[in-house]
């Protein structure tokens, strides 16, 4: 009888060091990550990037005949950033075009609640309508940067336009210098904020968080030296495409295909 | 609404940039022009004086260089105030961006200030060593230390500190027009704002400094007078208001082509400005800018230049006038600064602007830093006195 009892005990034991073992070996999973969790690579080769510029041109592409005016860039913007309401790092517009040729834009709350319904105060019938999302132009010759009196606003070798949080002083002569209004002083940080196309991420091989939500690809972005990439397909195809306000001398390396005359 | 010949069809819904819909510059930014701009025209005055030998102008030219003083010591606070991370202000001036059109103005202010602060030390030098001699305490370490220890008024010395104030008062002249001229460079750079945008900025900006500074010591040399039971200078008062026709007219001509040549060249942006002006800024530019506060004194100064009236007409006027050429300028640095900001860069449409009385940069903060000047003059006047009839009238100036 003793004999079965510790028989027993020892099963006993072995079995709650077996269950033990496998609870620490369980949670050093949940807390070592796995290779297998990794995000995939979406810009070719960025993760074999290892200087603090890359040697890619970057370009971003907006087609505005693709644009349904969701709002989900804007949502996606929101959430990547959380900034507060009243300043926009990213917005859409909504323009009608009526039969007498008026013009009516708005883009209510920046667009960010999508353009479910339509405009009641049309006074003729409408004969064309379309969106077009605005963002930073990261300009090859930025106004910002050139009036930015303590260099807080600075471009990379690459090609972004990016604002040191740790040295603007907020003397906001970079809001008034910029032709394309998309720039502002955040309230949290009390300097001057703008879109950055995501370069946080970007740096890590992802697409900026509005062109990884745009459900018809309104919105694409990559390296013009990669002639596989969809960029440079677009530039280099014969389509219409034209950049914002080209007589500012800005160069913006945002581009928009189908660009209408309406458009500012 | 109709667009004949094929036009590009017409904007007429009121749309404005969603980042657009704050006003950035408020009444900090409107200040700042406004009291650069009063420090450069009080130094013209003296300088008419002491470089161009217009005598009659002696009673004031010790008295307007302290007044510019007094201003250019609150200059930048509306600068401070207004930045959002002021205590990273000095990076301005210990890493500038040369290609900013703003991170001159550290280095040309304190420029501008060291000249001011020598000329008036050595202006003041033989005042300040005769008054050591019955100061006790602080008083004289002060009043050695702002004469350098130098007690010698000998005539072949007050002749050098002739010599010395001459050469600053001349190349104080180009340093104040700089000053000036640069504070409108930099709204006159703004490439993407149609209504700062143009050449003309610096010159109008340099004109309207002139006449504010002139304008501002003709209202406080007889406001002082008048409290302090003092005789005016009506000679004085005469050649000050013949200065500031003179300069007056070249500045409301400048601010009046610069619109003319816009409107006549209707170039792409017309329709924006012609928008703004004759929409959100027709009562604080044609009306009051315009039509009160420039083509009423305009009249009055050639009258009181040409007519010869009775000196009680004259100190009666002089200081009415002035205070509304004083309101000219700070419409003009108004309709400039906030104007230029109701445009949307939409092109389809103006945004608002109301100052609130305690907001940061509201109108109560505005009334203080404009008071502060007037304080640190009469602070400075109790070591730089500012008439020459209250120290020795044998100084030569």
């Amino acid at each position: 009888m003793d004999k079965i009892k510790s028989e027993i005990r020892k099963d006993r034991r072995a079995f709650i060091k077996k269950v033990l073992s496998g609870s620490i070996a369980g949670s050093l999973l949940l807390v070592i990550p796995a290779g297998a969790m990794e995000v995939a690579e979406q810009i070719p080769g960025m993760r074999n990037e290892t200087d603090v510029f890359t040697k890619k041109n970057f370009a971003f592409v907006v087609d505005i005949t693709r644009c349904i005016g969701c709002g989900s860039c804007c949502v996606a913007d929101k959430n990547e950033y959380q900034l507060p309401d009243g300043v926009y790092r990213t917005w859409v517009e909504r323009y009608i075009i009526d039969d007498h040729d008026g013009v009516f834009v708005d883009s209510p709350n920046g667009g960010l609640d999508g353009y479910t319904k339509p405009r009641k105060d049309i006074p003729h019938p409408v004969r064309d309508t379309f969106f077009v999302p605005k963002l930073c132009n990261m300009c090859e010759k930025p106004s910002c940067v050139q009036v930015c009196p303590v260099g807080a606003t600075f471009q990379t070798k690459d090609g972004f336009v990016l604002v040191d949080q740790k040295r603007c002083v907020g003397c906001g002569y970079c809001i008034q210098a910029c032709p394309y209004s998309v720039r502002f002083i955040n309230p949290n940080t009390k300097t001057a904020d703008k879109c950055t196309w995501c370069y946080h991420r970007v740096r890590k091989g992802l697409l900026p968080a509005c062109v990884n939500v745009c459900p018809v690809q309104a919105r694409q972005f990559g390296d013009l030296n990669d002639k596989s990439s969809n960029v440079y397909k677009i530039l280099h195809e014969p389509h219409v495409v034209s950049v914002l306000r080209p007589e500012m001398g800005n160069k913006p390396a945002l581009h928009y295909v189908g660009l209408r005359r309406e458009v500012v | 609404m109709s667009a004949p010949h094929g036009d590009a069809a017409v904007a007429i819904a009121n749309y404005v940039f969603p980042n657009d819909l704050h006003v950035h510059w408020s009444l900090m930014i409107v200040l700042y022009p406004y009291i650069t701009g009063i420090v450069a025209g009080a130094f013209i005055v003296s300088s008419l004086y002491h470089v161009f030998n217009v005598k009659a102008l002696k009673p004031i030219a010790r008295f307007s260089l302290v007044f510019a003083l007094a201003f250019l010591a609150c200059a930048t606070m509306p600068l401070l105030n207004h930045l959002t991370q002021p205590t990273r202000a000095l990076n301005m001036m210990l890493t500038p961006s040369p290609t900013s059109a703003m991170a001159g103005f550290g280095y040309i202010y304190s420029a501008y200030a060291i000249v001011l602060i020598l000329e008036i030390l050595f202006i003041y030098r033989t005042t300040l060593v005769k008054m050591k001699e019955s100061a006790t305490g602080a008083m004289t370490i002060l009043l050695t230390a702002l004469t350098f220890g130098n007690d010698n008024i000998s005539q072949k010395a007050q002749d050098l500190d002739h010599k010395v104030i001459g050469f600053l008062a001349a190349i104080g002249i180009p340093m104040a027009c700089v000053l000036h001229g640069y504070v409108g460079f930099i709204f006159g750079g703004v490439k993407a704002n149609p209504l700062w945008a143009t050449p003309l900025m610096p010159v109008i900006f340099l004109l309207s400094a002139c006449v504010s500074g002139i304008a501002g010591i003709i209202v406080t040399y007889t406001v002082i007078k008048k409290f302090t039971g003092q005789q005016v200078d009506v000679n004085c008062i005469r050649t000050c208001i013949k200065f500031l026709w003179g300069f007056f007219i070249l500045d409301f001509v400048f601010e009046m082509l610069e619109i003319f040549s816009h409107g006549y060249m209707a170039a792409h942006h017309w329709h924006t400005l012609e928008a703004l002006l004759w929409g959100p800024l027709y009562n604080t530019y044609w009306v009051y800018q315009v039509m009160i506060f420039s083509i009423i004194p305009f009249f009055m100064l050639g009258w009181m230049s040409l007519v010869k009236l009775r000196d009680g007409a004259i100190k009666f006027f002089a200081p009415i006038v002035s205070v509304m050429i004083l309101l000219q300028v700070l419409l003009m640095r108004w309709n400039v600064v906030i104007g230029g900001q109701l445009m949307s860069k939409s092109e389809r449409g103006n945004t608002f602007f109301h100052p609130l009385w305690l907001e940061k940069e509201g109108i109560l903060p505005a009334i203080i830093i404009m008071t502060l000047p007037f304080v640190f003059l009469y602070l400075l006047s109790k070591i730089f006195p500012l008439w020459m009839d209250n120290s020795s009238g044998s100084e030569k100036c």
